[in-house]
């Protein structure tokens, strides 16, 4: 057992293997997004420390998180949450074994995009 | 083998044996955080660009404050499992083990640092 193999195990098949098609790509948008959202957690809790530490510092990094790039980052942000969420609904109902053949999942995809646009522009409406 | 439910046969299966807990931890965690969001955006959202009064005067008070802690400790949980099947994917040998020590740092790191300024912000 102590030769085992350690280091060249084959890696999963992915982007150069497939041809492109709106399950892959919104599926990796899905992991994208996911990933891309450590950045809005990151400023969201250093604005929350920011809070708890007084009024001065606050206004540092409130400064910071409602500038021009702060309000696009955050925007960009909502988006990506609202897409990744629907993607999560996906995934919730394919995990059921239903709407897996292509039609109904190529009209789940065009939803998620579409949807998440429309939730984004509610949410920027509601707050 | 008719009484078996489909979990139980999968469970422990896999070169990491813990692949269908991973997947259950990630559909708990995707629900939960699917009924937290409106709460989290409304609450945060418009608290962004307000005055510091504003912002610990409605951090304070408990439901806005379990929202948002509940939001980033469970939120970080899932980011954590996510960030791992990223690195799992792309990274082999050392590079994907201090992938996945540095991703579990930060993210509960994160959600450390937000519980933390909850409680300091009520106190």
């Amino acid at each position: 057992m102590a030769d085992v193999n350690r280091g060249n195990r084959p890696l999963s098949p992915h982007l150069t293997i497939y041809r492109p098609q709106l399950n892959s790509i919104t599926s990796i948008f899905v992991r994208i997004t996911g990933n891309a959202m450590i950045v809005a957690a990151i400023l969201v809790v250093w604005w929350l420390m920011a809070a708890a530490s007084g009024p001065d510092y606050f206004a540092t990094i409130d400064g910071l998180i409602t500038s021009f790039l702060g309000d696009l980052v955050m925007t960009l942000s909502v988006l990506g949450l609202w897409y990744h969420a629907l993607g999560g609904v996906r995934h919730l109902i394919w995990d059921t074994g239903r709407a897996l053949d292509v039609e109904t999942a190529d009209k789940l995809g065009w939803g998620m995009i579409v949807g998440s646009v429309v939730l984004t522009l509610l949410t920027l409406i509601a707050i | 083998m008719a009484y078996m439910t489909d979990r139980k046969r999968v469970e422990g299966l896999g070169s990491a044996r813990t692949g269908t807990e991973h997947h259950w931890t990630m559909t708990i965690t995707s629900v939960a955080l699917l009924l937290l969001t409106p709460f989290f955006l409304i609450i945060v959202g418009g608290l962004l660009g307000s005055s510091h009064d504003q912002v610990v005067g409605s951090l304070s008070r408990p439901v806005p404050a379990l929202i948002v802690g509940a939001y980033l400790v469970v939120g970080m949980h899932h980011m954590r499992l996510g960030m791992q099947v990223l690195i799992e994917d792309y990274f082999g040998g050392t590079s994907r083990k201090i992938g996945l020590i540095s991703t579990t740092i930060l993210a509960y790191g994160i959600a450390a640092g937000g519980v933390v300024a909850l409680a300091q912000i009520a106190l």
